[in-house]
């Protein structure tokens, strides 16, 4: 365990090293966040056509919109993984003595710290819009704690997605595929209970949804979960570490 | 000479093999490497060379056969191979976006160098690799042959038993080659090291090695001492001869479109 732990932060102390040190990514990466909140929310909000409860409009896609944002740029992850592959990274890796969780583990609680990055964006855009935000340091902590649990998840699911197409080109084709169903297959923008049947079985089955439903309830005042923060996290933790699981399983593979 | 070393091998592999698909890149090899000594593993492009290496270091299973890396056999206990074991790899494994001392502790760090040893063990390591200097800029600011010195630093850092190294010096110039040369020679040296190195070089071969073999479409078609094998063709033959004959023609004969490509691509990183 003590040598999870160490190994796991030394993949986690070099991500983020690279991150501070070459911020643009992540810089640009919040331009999208700001685009959804400003322009589609505002606009949305005058139609006034989603019933959303007691939230305003804006409030109700302001949680949506930062799982969103962690959704977007931790499934890039998978790039970087097959861009250490074609380097040699990875194979300098693996013929290390250390665990192979340990590696795979280390890239999602680094990718947890990149969504950590995304979250004081929005909560930035946000305050300057009026969203009112809940202040409560426990809620803080854990919309804090969710963003790195669901980074976690997306990261992971990325990596497995690296392992399985390796090559970058067949990636990015991959990874447009997947992200934007399961954004809109989720509550991001809109309320389950006015989604089709189908549309909300898909939700239901969608992390994406669990993670937006935690923050719906911890980030706005007045916001409330609709499974519960028991069932939310419980989820997440579940899906985090079957992908966790079977990432380990075939990171190996990407240095055949 | 009754040391021990001379029953147990460094590198043991019987009928090891691999295939992709209907491809035998590997087929049915038996090497013998004892400890301390360096080993040329020489080919054409795609002749298994890197496969060859690859399932030694525990990156590829093998499809059918066995092989034991000092002492470990690389199926059942591939964790002990990785510990006794050293690697630098075709592809440049250093990360350029990273300093070459954060590569190193990077390195020291996932070998579980103790705490305290770490700081002397990644200076040793610089200044024995010509680093000193250099060791807090950017990888990605270095010539092609400090990369590979900074690779060697980490793959020797935790005093490996033996070094597996997939051309260390492509698309290295005349100085930083033989720099690359000296460093290893220094390692058997004062450490015993048992080295595998593949090469196009044939130089770089008989300058090397103590021993070497020949691949060919994943044979060994020949192994010996390199002035044994050059003897063996004729009074005058030079080590490009010995290779031109067992090695099945031209060096970019059997090479696949990928293969160059990903070989020019490594040049030119280096370069
Ligand atoms: N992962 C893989 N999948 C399919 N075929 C592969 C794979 N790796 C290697 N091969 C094939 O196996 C053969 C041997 O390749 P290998 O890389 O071992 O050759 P090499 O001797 O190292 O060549 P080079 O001098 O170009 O590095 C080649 O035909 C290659 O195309
Ligand atoms: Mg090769």
């Amino acid at each position: 365990m003590e040598r999870f732990i160490r190994e796991s932060a030394a993949i986690v102390e070099v991500e983020l090293i690279k991150l501070v040190r070459d911020p643009t990514e992540i810089i640009s990466r919040a331009v999208q966040p700001l685009l959804w909140l400003l322009v589609f929310g505002q606009v949305l909000a005058q139609v006034r056509g989603i019933h959303t409860g007691q939230l305003s409009y804006l409030e109700f896609i302001t949680p949506g919109i930062l799982a969103q944002s962690v959704l977007f740029s931790a499934i890039f992850y998978g790039i970087a993984v097959i861009w250490e592959r074609d380097l040699g990274v990875v194979h300098k890796l693996l013929v290390s003595p250390a665990l192979r969780s340990s590696l795979v583990f280390g890239k999602a609680v680094a990718a947890g710290f990149r969504g950590l990055v995304q979250a004081v964006v929005i909560y930035l855009i946000a305050f300057i819009m009026h969203v009112s935000l809940s202040l409560d340091p426990l809620k803080i902590f854990a919309v804090l704690a969710a963003v790195m649990l669901g980074s976690g998840i997306f990261a992971t699911f990325s990596l497995i997605i690296a392992c399985i197409v390796k090559t970058r080109e067949r990636f990015m084709g991959i990874g447009q595929l997947l992200t934007m169903p399961m954004f809109f297959a989720s509550n991001a923008i809109y309320p389950l209970d006015i989604m089709p049947g189908w549309l909300r079985v898909i939700a239901q089955i969608n992390p994406l949804t669990y993670l937006i439903d935690a923050l719906r309830g911890l980030m706005i005042t007045g916001g409330e979960s609709v499974h519960g923060y028991l069932v939310d996290f419980g989820v997440m933790l579940v899906v985090f570490a079957a992908l966790l699981f079977v990432a380990v399983k075939l990171y190996p593979t990407l240095a055949e | 000479m009754n040391s021990p070393a001379l029953e147990s091998f460094a590198i043991r592999t019987s009928e090891l093999t691999r295939q992709f698909g209907s491809l035998t890149a590997v087929d049915h090899i038996g090497l013998n490497i004892p400890y301390g000594e360096i080993f040329g593993l020489l080919g054409a492009n795609g002749a298994g060379k890197s496969t060859v290496i690859k399932m030694l270091t525990t990156l590829l299973s093998p499809t059918s056969g066995t092989a034991e890396v000092g002492g470990f056999d690389i199926i059942r206990s591939p964790a002990d191979v990785r510990r006794r074991i050293g690697y630098v790899s075709q592809l440049v494994s250093a990360d350029g976006t990273l300093t070459g001392y954060e590569n190193l502790r990077l390195s020291a760090k996932l070998y579980g160098l103790p705490k305290a040893e770490r700081g002397t063990r990644i200076a040793d390591a610089l200044d024995f690799m010509g680093l000193a200097d250099s060791a807090h800029k950017l990888v990605r600011t270095y010539s092609g042959g400090m990369i590979r010195r900074l690779e060697l630093a980490q793959a020797m850092l935790h005093r490996p038993a033996i070094l597996f190294l997939d051309e260390p010096t492509i698309g290295l110039d005349p100085v930083a080659r033989r720099t690359v040369w000296d460093r290893l020679l220094d390692l058997r040296r004062d450490y015993g090291m048992t080295v595998l190195i593949t090469t196009h070089d044939m130089e770089e071969a008989e300058e090397l090695s103590d021993k070497l073999a020949i691949l060919h479409a994943g044979q060994i078609s020949v192994v010996g001492e390199p002035a044994e094998l050059r003897a063996g063709l004729g009074a005058d033959a030079t080590m490009d001869d010995v290779f031109v004959h067992y090695a099945g023609g031209l060096i970019h004969e059997s090479g696949t479109f990928s293969e160059v490509a990903q070989t020019r691509r490594t040049a030119h990183r280096l370069g």
